[in-house]
């Protein structure tokens, strides 16, 4: 039992020493200045991908629900902080306050909403739940679109249409400004505490995978109705999952928010082409694996940029090996090939190595 | 316009829908599986109807067979070569994703060989538009479009009830293991099924493009999920369930975007389907398997 014990500390241990070390290595980088400005922009964006990995990994490998609507959790935090650091940008001075505040409203939000949204999604099974969840993260980016909220002396303005309509005094300010977002969130992102905010994404996941509330949320994901038979609230772990995984979303929402000047949801960022990426994240890091969600969001964000040498062949390629990982790492024949093939070519590599001996 | 005008157009719409989710129901129902590549499918059918009409001067009838053709080809070859290994997996999620790579693939190599510009279609119909009453036009594309979509559900239904095949094709979606043990050939059925289904995708690429003139290689995407949408709406798996979701999905739409806020249409369809599987779980046809312990 102890053995046990150990070995699983030993595992979480190598996951946050890896982060740690990657961090390292990319500030040494900087410090020495050989890294390339293209690498520089792309570091708050890996760590905002490694926390929707992560946390969509608690949806899909621990509760074991698919869902498809991951970015809109996302777009949620980013816009909720983005909107209240706008607000208080001239009342709180200090940039640590004013992100710390706004990390905690993105991410309380993106979690009631995670409630709001898990109450009538997780009564559904399967493909219904995926196709539902996206629906959401659709109808979220497109309210988000149609939006306007405007403040000025008297209070805030709120439409759809257009900001005309906000009918706003004279030296109001428009806040989100429809299609075009929102324009001027002060940049406190840094690589630094995007880093932090990953390692706690990943402690938050690690401990709550081996809390008791996580050992009843993978016995639902086993089997459901054993579960129930020994008195586990299904539906109050399934949203207690779904909640806390749409609040590490909104906090990768808030990350991404503070990263840009301006923000708005388009198909790309928070469409469900963002939440299909992540999904193939967690899918080619392992199901339920943690540090091959992180590992794997890593190697994908950065893949198509070592490709860029290729131009324009290099989504093709990444489509290409994409669709080989699959099949190299699921395919039950594949599997087998491996099996047979890849230690018997150690084996031989040994032999001739002690050959040539 | 009227009233009963955008009713049409909905109604039109709604046929394309319609013809997409029969084959994305079809799919789902034998191999149970989310084909995320369909929609893409549906962009290559109409760059190459374009290629055949415009640049090879072919006429509409056989520009249409060549694209059937190579659809068809191509949904099998997807099949053969991306999905049939992964049949027996384990995890629903590793053919799904392998779909998404697929997608992206067709995506890739359409944008490499058309490039990003929007190209504009020449409409294959050339039926003349019927005007009702002085009032009312119904477009020649609209006739083509309802008309062809009741055709092929008629006859879809037709073929899965009365052919061999067709039986075929309910068995191996009811039990893979029991149909192979009666001697159904399971991987010839699933391969029709992806011919079947990527040939309805060509003719709706067709219709679609004829209707809104316009392609780029990501034409097919959207269409692709409101299909998928249309066919959980009637409950995946059944096909004249596809039939009605898809003509509701494009009625309502088209009512949404005409009343109510013309950005806020996606939102009102996807509002509309939520609503639906919370009443009815299984969508409006579809049947509903209890779990047994």
């Amino acid at each position: 039992m102890l053995k046990k014990i150990d070995k699983r500390t030993k595992n979480n241990f190598i996951t946050y020493a890896m982060v740690i070390i990657a961090f390292v290595v990319v500030q040494i980088l900087l410090a020495s200045g050989s890294m390339s400005s293209l690498m520089k922009g792309l570091l708050v964006p890996l760590c905002v991908y490694m926390i929707l990995a992560v946390s969509l990994n608690f949806t899909v490998g621990i509760l074991g629900e698919l869902s498809l609507g991951h970015a809109g959790f996302m777009c949620v935090g980013a816009f909720t902080s983005a909107f209240f650091s706008m607000c208080m940008k001239d009342v709180i001075t200090s940039n640590g306050l004013r992100f710390f505040l706004a990390l905690i409203i993105g991410a309380l939000f993106a979690a009631l909403f995670g409630i709001l949204i898990g109450i009538p999604v997780l009564r559904l099974k399967g493909d219904y739940l995926a196709i539902v969840t996206l629906a959401f993260g659709e109808i979220i980016k497109n309210i988000v679109n149609t939006l306007f909220i405007g403040k000025d002396s008297t209070g805030f303005h709120f439409s759809l249409k257009d900001a005309m309509s906000l009918n706003m005094e004279p030296g109001g300010e428009v806040i989100i400004n429809g299609p075009q977002g929102i324009t001027g969130t002060p940049q406190d992102s840094t690589f630094t505490i995007g880093i932090i905010l990953m390692l706690l994404t990943i402690f938050i996941v690690l401990n709550m995978i081996y809390s008791r509330d996580g050992r009843a949320i993978m016995a639902i994901r086993d089997n459901r109705i054993a579960a129930e038979s020994v008195g586990i609230n299904i539906t109050k772990y399934k949203l207690m999952a779904f909640s806390i995984s749409a609040g590490l979303a909104g906090v990768a929402g808030v990350l991404y928010a503070h990263n840009l000047t301006t923000l708005n949801a388009s198909p790309k960022n928070f469409g469900y082409n963002m939440s299909i990426m992540i999904l193939v994240f967690v899918v080619l890091g392992g199901i339920g694996n943690i540090r091959g969600s992180v590992i794997a969001a890593v190697l994908l964000t950065l893949l198509p940029e070592l490709l860029r040498g290729l131009s324009d062949y290099r989504m093709l390629v990444y489509s290409i090996v994409l669709i080989v990982m699959m099949l190299f790492n699921w395919a039950p024949k594949a599997r087998e090939w491996r099996e047979r093939h890849l230690p018997k070519n150690l084996l031989k590599r040994k032999q001739t190595a002690k050959e040539g001996k | 316009m009227s009233f009963l005008n955008y009713l049409i157009n909905g109604i039109s719409l709604g046929s394309v829908y319609a013809i997409i989710a029969l084959g994305y129901t079809m799919v789902y129902g034998i191999a149970k599986m989310l084909n995320f590549a369909h929609g893409d499918v549906i962009m290559i059918g109409g760059y190459v109807s374009l290629l055949a009409s415009s640049t090879m001067g072919l006429s509409p009838i056989l520009s249409i067979l060549i694209t059937v053709v190579v659809c068809t080809a191509l949904g099998v070859m997807i099949e053969g070569i991306a999905y049939r290994p992964l049949r027996n997996a384990g995890s629903p999620l590793a053919v799904l994703i392998t779909a998404i790579g697929v997608s992206y693939f067709l995506q890739n190599i359409a944008l490499l060989l058309f490039g990003a510009n929007a190209k504009s279609y020449h409409s294959m119909v050339s039926v003349p538009a019927l005007t009702i009453a002085g009032k009312l036009t119904i477009t020649g594309e609209t006739i083509v479009t309802v008309v062809s979509c009741i055709i092929i559900m008629v006859v879809l239904s037709l073929f899965i009830k009365k052919s061999k095949s067709g039986q075929a094709m309910l068995a191996v979606s009811e039990d893979k293991g029991a149909a192979q043990l009666m001697g159904i050939n399971v991987n010839k059925t699933i391969s029709l099924t992806f011919a079947i289904g990527s040939g309805l995708a060509a003719l709706a690429g067709i219709l679609l493009c004829s209707a809104y003139p316009s392609l780029t290689p990501y034409t097919g995407a959207m269409p692709g999920i409101k299909a998928f949408v249309a066919a959980v709406f009637g409950g995946i798996g059944s096909i004249p369930g596809a039939f009605i979701g898809g003509i509701l999905l494009g009625v309502i739409e088209i009512l949404g975007k005409a009343y109510i806020s013309s950005q806020l249409a996606d939102a009102i369809v996807f509002g509309v389907l939520i609503v639906v599987l919370l009443v009815k779980p299984t969508g409006i046809l579809g049947k509903n398997i209890q779990e047994k312990v």
